[in-house]
């Protein structure tokens, strides 16, 4: 990767264009009214074609991505994004059709839609999707709305309060916020899991549902799930389920089974779809049968959803089909564990036990909060993680530890790349204990060093200014 | 591994497991297929669809897509990375949502510009949420019913849960009535208006007043607008809205059955800390070289939970790189060529279509670009129009036919319409 300093503002020049539009062949329209017209100018950059395709083609080298490298990243599942599920969602025959054409012209994408909608209800064991929300949280947010919708058909109007857990994804609470929901939360246990007693005061009848995700963001299976679930529904409440922790649990356990009545999917995550710099993604919504009928009410996105995203997700599906589903769980699970069991003596693991698709270190052992010891903070370790050529784990989440470092490798990468990879958390390590400042300057070899974030934020510069 | 984790096979990574939870039998999915037989499946769905030529808009614009985009999209630097947290491996994506949020300012006229939002109707639910956020007591916000249908529903869907009361301005003469903003600003309790800049008809609106009347009121004056169209129509910021709003779609996106698009947003300044979304901005590294990162991170729900501006986390961010290159290729001429060419073969089409003599005006001598609504004198056009490759007249709610033309509407291609028109 190299330093590259250009904006596309900067590669213009007065007269040029990129673009190649046929001659017009119609009498000419009048004039828009001078009051509706822009009155000022439109300053867009002025560039032609190879100027443009160097730009941005200089502007890809300074990021990395699956197709570099490795992204041990907890609660994100980035697993390798098969290249036939691009080829698929480029064809021409999905990516012409207008969203509105009727299903009398959309035969086989609506067959996509059916087909995807009932592999997903195999997958876990939920009753009916909607494909329609355009990422996981707009997804989360769905499925509160039905939790809500569900209560308000029955009569049952004052379950205004949602229980989250303190470990959960910071979407959970905000989606629940944005569904007019709210949020009260529920301790965990020191073994990380919920704390059962402390959840049974919390239920009564102003509880819409509770917000869980099993395995729960330290990466450890919810036991009590089944306790958990018989207490909520008792209470009339409903369980959903965050599916951004579904990998490990492909082909092994379905959420549905385990009592929850509502959940999301990520398909950039478990589905393999790419990530795109941050989307776009999909986030399909299953309901127990009890809920199906709340569905139509409830309109999120523009028209289908981000079918480029499930066209995707489904070529993944049936190269996986029912032999190889299986696959995906187990083998993200004991890469995990592999990892985990390779690295605590040399970083804190504050729960011991086996884990499912990831897990939580509390930085180094040499953790640098003692003078007299030399050490790193777990920010330290992931910029040097980036100059030995691996993508940072996610850090300081969850919350529950100072220096959370959540590792996540996916079932995707081979034993030698989670080898090397240990090998060079170790070797972070041993640095930490014998020259510190190698980490604290990381990262040393990515085309920019730590950025000024505080003036950022202080004084923000959020567009294009000539100088 | 196995033996360094300390179990003797797969199944004990799953001992924690209540047994009863775990799935015994086959799954209910297809058995798995091949490279090639995953292609010829793929094949036969994608004949099952019908292939006409698109004279419908409706919120999806069949507009021109320059090669260079897909080939750039493709890069997997930029197609397979993750949200750019790291930025000194991030440099290319921030600097492109850096260069999209530069050109929304651009287009739209307003101050600063988010990273992306999912589509225009969650745009505008966004922007009803922030609304409220911004005039603190207030409950109401107004929607026109000049707004497109489903931007309308999704709205209606986040309000009803937000605890938003929607009231609504009605379309007199087939535009924002300035009469019905009036009469609903009186009733109090404003905290925002969504009035389209093109509307449901196609017809460009006069907001002529329409700002001071609702700043008066101390709410905000919301613009839902086609970004394209922005090259040549008076610009949020030209009519003093608070906020821009739309579907970056128009801007070279395929049509792809509704997705993946992109929902833009940009704001007045003063309303910078309530934008929902990622934000790019400009800074220096240690060695004082100019870099990007995500800023005003205070406002997202990882950082603040329940109190976030909102909940989104995924955006759209490679349609905003989509967006930004066809910006880029198209510059000033490109993109007024395009608003040109569409507006020329519309108004040609339109004129075309009356001489048939089978549809009567509906709104005649307002002004449009690309799309029109009609009302048709033989029922079942639509249909009649599928038949002969086309697809074309989208009955309205109120028993119009809608069209509209884009620059990759050729005049062989009108003439062949108009032709089946006439054949009925």
């Amino acid at each position: 990767m190299k330093y590259y300093d250009k904006l596309i503002f900067e590669c213009s020049k007065e007269g040029r264009c990129g673009y190649s539009l046929p001659k017009n062949a119609f009498p000419a329209a009048g004039e828009l009214p001078q009051a509706l017209r822009r009155q000022a100018p439109l300053d867009l950059p002025q560039v032609s074609e190879p100027d443009v395709v160097r730009h941005y083609t200089n502007l890809s080298q300074m990021n990395f991505g699956v197709d570099t490298g490795f992204y041990p990243l907890g609660s994100c599942t980035m697993k390798y994004n098969p290249k036939i599920n691009e080829e698929m969602a480029a064809l021409q025959g999905f990516a012409g059709l207008h969203p509105l054409m009727p299903a009398r012209l959309t035969e086989g994408a609506c067959k996509v839609y059916e087909e995807m909608d009932k592999a997903l209800a195999a997958i876990t064991g939920m009753y009916k999707f909607t494909l329609a929300p355009c990422a996981g949280a707009h997804g989360e947010l769905t499925g509160l709305m039905l939790m809500r919708q569900y209560h308000i058909n029955r009569g049952d109007l004052n379950r205004t309060k949602v229980i989250v857990p303190d470990s959960a994804h910071g979407t959970n609470p905000a989606s629940a916020a944005v569904c007019g929901l709210e949020v009260v939360e529920v301790k965990s246990l020191e073994n990380g899991r919920i704390d059962v007693e402390a959840l049974k005061p919390l239920l009564g009848p102003d509880i819409a549902g509770i917000m869980m995700t099993n395995p729960n963001t330290l990466g450890l299976f919810e036991t009590e799930i089944k306790t958990i679930a018989a207490l909520v529904h008792e209470a009339g409440g409903l369980l959903y389920y965050d599916g951004a922790n579904m990998n490990p649990l492909m082909g092994v356990v379905r959420p549905g089974d385990m009592g929850f009545d509502i959940m999301h999917l990520n398909l950039h995550k478990t589905f393999s779809t790419p990530h795109g710099g941050g989307g776009p993604g999909s986030g399909p919504v299953g309901v127990a049968q009890k809920l199906v009928d709340c569905l139509p009410s409830i309109r999120v996105s523009a028209f289908h959803g981000n079918f480029g995203v499930i066209l995707r997700a489904y070529a993944y599906i049936l190269s996986l089909g029912q032999e190889h589903l299986r696959k995906v769980g187990e083998y993200a699970v004991l890469s995990a564990n592999y990892i985990k069991e390779s690295l605590k003596d040399v970083y804190k693991l504050p729960i011991e036990g086996v884990c499912k698709h990831e897990f939580v270190f509390d930085g180094l052992i040499n953790d640098g909060a003692h003078d007299d010891v030399p050490g790193a903070t777990t920010l330290d370790v992931a910029k040097r993680l980036l100059d030995y050529g691996f993508h940072a784990p996610t850090i300081y989440f969850p919350l529950l530890f100072h220096q959370a470092l959540m590792i996540e490798p996916t079932e995707t990468e081979s034993k030698e790349t989670i080898d090397a990879f240990i090998d060079v958390m170790r070797k972070i390590a041993a640095e930490a204990a014998q020259d510190p400042n190698i980490l604290h300057e990381a990262p040393h070899n990515t085309p920019i060093s730590r950025p000024d974030e505080t003036t950022a934020a202080r004084n923000p510069i959020l567009k294009y200014q000539e100088n | 591994m196995l033996d360094k984790i300390g179990v003797k096979k797969l199944d004990d990574l799953y001992s924690d497991v209540p047994a009863e939870f775990l799935h015994k039998g086959a799954y209910a999915l297809p058995p798995a297929m091949s490279e090639q037989e995953i292609r010829d499946y793929f094949a036969s769905l994608e004949a099952m669809n019908a292939k006409l030529k698109v004279f419908v808009g409706a919120g999806a614009y069949d507009h021109y897509t320059p090669s260079v985009i897909p080939y750039l999209c493709a890069r997997s630097e930029f197609l397979t990375a993750y949200t750019p947290y790291q930025c000194e491996i991030s440099q290319g994506t921030l600097r492109y949502i850096f260069e999209y949020q530069s050109l929304i300012c651009m287009l739209t006229g307003l101050d600063v510009s988010n990273a992306s939002l999912y589509d225009g109707p969650t745009a505008a639910a966004e922007a009803m949420k922030m609304a409220i956020a911004c005039t603190r007591k207030k409950t109401r916000v107004l929607l026109s019913k000049g707004l497109l249908p489903q931007v309308i529903e999704v709205v209606e869907t986040y309000a009803r849960f937000h605890g938003v009361e929607i009231g609504y301005v009605p379309v007199a003469d087939g535009q924002t009535s300035a009469e019905g903003l009036k009469a609903e600003l009186a009733k109090d309790d404003v905290a925002g208006v969504i009035v389209p800049s093109v509307n449901r008809y196609g017809i460009v609106e006069d907001h002529t007043g329409f700002a001071d009347a609702i700043h008066a009121e101390k709410g905000l004056l919301i613009e839902y607008c086609d970004p394209s169209a922005l090259a040549v129509v008076k610009t949020p910021g030209e009519w003093d809205a608070d906020i821009a709003i739309g579907d970056g779609q128009p801007l070279g996106l395929p049509l792809c059955y509704g997705g993946p698009y992109v929902g833009f947003m940009a704001v007045k300044k003063d309303h910078m800390r309530k934008m929902p979304g990622r934000i790019v901005g400009q800074t220096v590294d240690k060695e004082g070289r100019r870099v990007f990162v995500l800023t005003l991170q205070a406002r997202e729900q990882h950082i603040k939970r329940e109190k976030a501006t909102s909940n989104i986390c995924s955006n759209e961010s490679l349609m905003a790189l989509w967006v930004t290159i066809y910006l880029s290729l198209m510059g000033p001429e490109g993109l007024k060529e395009v608003n040109r060419l569409s507006c020329d073969g519309a108004h040609y089409l339109y004129s075309e279509l009356l001489k048939t003599g089978q549809f009567e005006e509906v709104f005649p001598g307002k002004p449009f670009l690309k799309e029109f609504v009609l009302k048709p004198k033989q029922p079942k056009l639509q249909e009649r129009l599928e038949k002969a490759g086309f697809f074309a007249a989208l009955p309205t709610e109120e028993g119009y036919v809608s069209f509209c033309v884009t620059e990759k509407r050729t005049k062989a291609e009108i003439d062949a319409l108009v032709k089946a028109v006439m054949e009925g």
